[in-house]
């Protein structure tokens, strides 16, 4: 694909994303969360029972398409191959710590594009703090920072989150006894489009995402390291499309207070994102990313999907996910905890190689 | 000089690239990558600092040879 063509792409790819998610609204999603890669994980351990938080129950359709719209794309163009082994209990680490990050300020990245579509100012603080976490890890990159290198796996390896979300979906269809889906009325978990609506707009955005490479971390990240605006035309194009779709069905709300699934307290916000954005520059990648080089067969990624998953069920068991009454006590301290746990991982991985890297 | 990034998850492959070229005199090298992403990158990378590059497909993985335009 020329340089051109790319960017059309993932420009038109970003102009996609952000209507199917704006949609995803009208269809019954909880406000500004069209998708929200950090919080449909934590519905979903929730609807495994992995944490017991009654209000945020559903195993949502979205991740299941978006892994296996990659993964079906990437077997289409030749691009699935079984690979890992590079730090894959780093990656678990950071996975953990990234989702710890998320649900304080409470949105991934995707989301927070969402809530500044939908005029949630708090976003702009989180979108500050982010920055800075990629900046921190654009520093250590530039220094040396490593996982080192993935070799192929077996060909088995590169099949078995896809084959789980397909038993996800059956569990989610079936609904048995020991699967939780909040009540009616109980919560943002009960907030959901239709299960084919959902499912069929995560297979869309997940081919769209396997084509463009798209990455919100990515975006800020090539920016500040080759001045690459690729992945940023697609984060702006997918603001601008969530924005035309919010203000033409009347979601588009601006101020600080009152936001839908929300804080307005503006340091938690900030460092929050902040420790989303340098894990995520650590491992290469936004939450969405890492689903969608699981679908590829990327078996690093599909650790720090389990990272994600187990930080998930630990935030709502430990209290330390915040909520629109603000954060927690508990989640103060597991943020701090995890900038310093990246931190230490970040220094550690540059400096201990960086002999064996010259 | 050649460079090995095969296994290597974006972006280290490009940062290699751009570390090797800035300590090259005559500002050529060459590249193994083994994965799509880090064959996009990096020609884009490349192309953008003015470099001309092609790529030829070995067995898994690619060749790239950039070169001063």
């Amino acid at each position: 694909m020329s340089l051109e063509r790319e960017k059309i792409a993932i420009i038109i790819a970003g102009l996609i994303i952000g209507l199917i998610a704006g949609l995803l609204v009208v269809a019954g999603n909880p406000a500004n969360m069209g998708f929200c890669i950090a919080c449909f994980i934590r519905d979903t351990v929730g609807g495994l029972g992995l944490h017991r938080a009654g209000a945020v129950q559903y195993i949502r359709p979205e991740i299941i398409g978006l892994l296996l719209g990659s993964f079906i794309l990437s077997l289409i163009r030749h691009e699935h191959g079984s690979r890992g082994g590079s730090s894959p209990v780093t990656r678990f680490i950071l996975g953990f710590f990234v989702m710890i990050g998320c649900l304080m300020f409470l949105g991934c990245p995707f989301r927070m594009i969402l809530r500044i579509a939908g005029g949630d100012w708090n976003a702009l603080v989180g979108l500050a703090g982010f920055a800075c976490g990629i900046g921190a890890g654009v520093f250590f990159l530039n220094r040396g920072y490593s996982l080192k290198r993935t070799y192929t796996q077996t060909k088995l390896d590169g099949f078995i989150m896809p084959a789980v979300q397909i038993i996800m979906l059956l569990l989610l269809i079936l609904a048995p006894a020991f699967i939780l889906f909040t009540p009616a009325g109980g919560g943002p978990g009960a907030k959901h489009a239709a299960v084919w609506i959902s499912l069929g707009a995560g297979l869309i955005v997940g081919a769209l995402a396997q084509y463009t490479r798209f990455c919100m971390v990515g975006g800020i990240r090539d920016f500040i390291l080759f001045r690459e605006t690729k992945l940023l035309l697609g984060f702006i194009a997918l603001l601008v499309a969530a924005f035309a779709v919010n203000l033409a069905v009347g979601n588009f709300h601006p101020g600080f207070t009152g936001q839908p699934i929300a804080h307005a307290d503006g340091l938690w916000n900030f460092l929050g994102m902040l420790l989303a954005g340098f894990g995520c520059a650590l491992l290469g990648g936004c939450p969405m990313r890492q689903l969608i080089l699981t679908g590829e067969g990327n078996t690093d990624s599909a650790v720090t999907f389990l990272g994600l998953a187990a930080g998930a069920a630990f935030a709502h068991n430990f209290a330390l996910a915040a909520s629109g009454n603000g954060p927690t006590m508990n989640g103060k301290y597991g943020v701090i905890i995890g900038l310093i746990v990246v931190l230490i991982i970040a220094v550690v991985n540059t400096y201990s190689q960086k002999k064996a890297m010259n | 000089m050649m460079i090995d990034a095969r296994g290597y998850s974006c972006p280290e492959p490009v940062i290699m690239v751009k570390k090797a070229l800035e300590q090259q005199d005559d500002k050529t090298c060459e590249v193994l990558v083994d994965n799509h992403a880090a064959l996009e990158n990096i020609t884009r990378f490349v192309t953008h600092q003015g470099y001309a590059v092609e790529s030829t497909e070995q067995g898994d993985d690619f060749l790239l040879k950039i070169t001063r335009k």
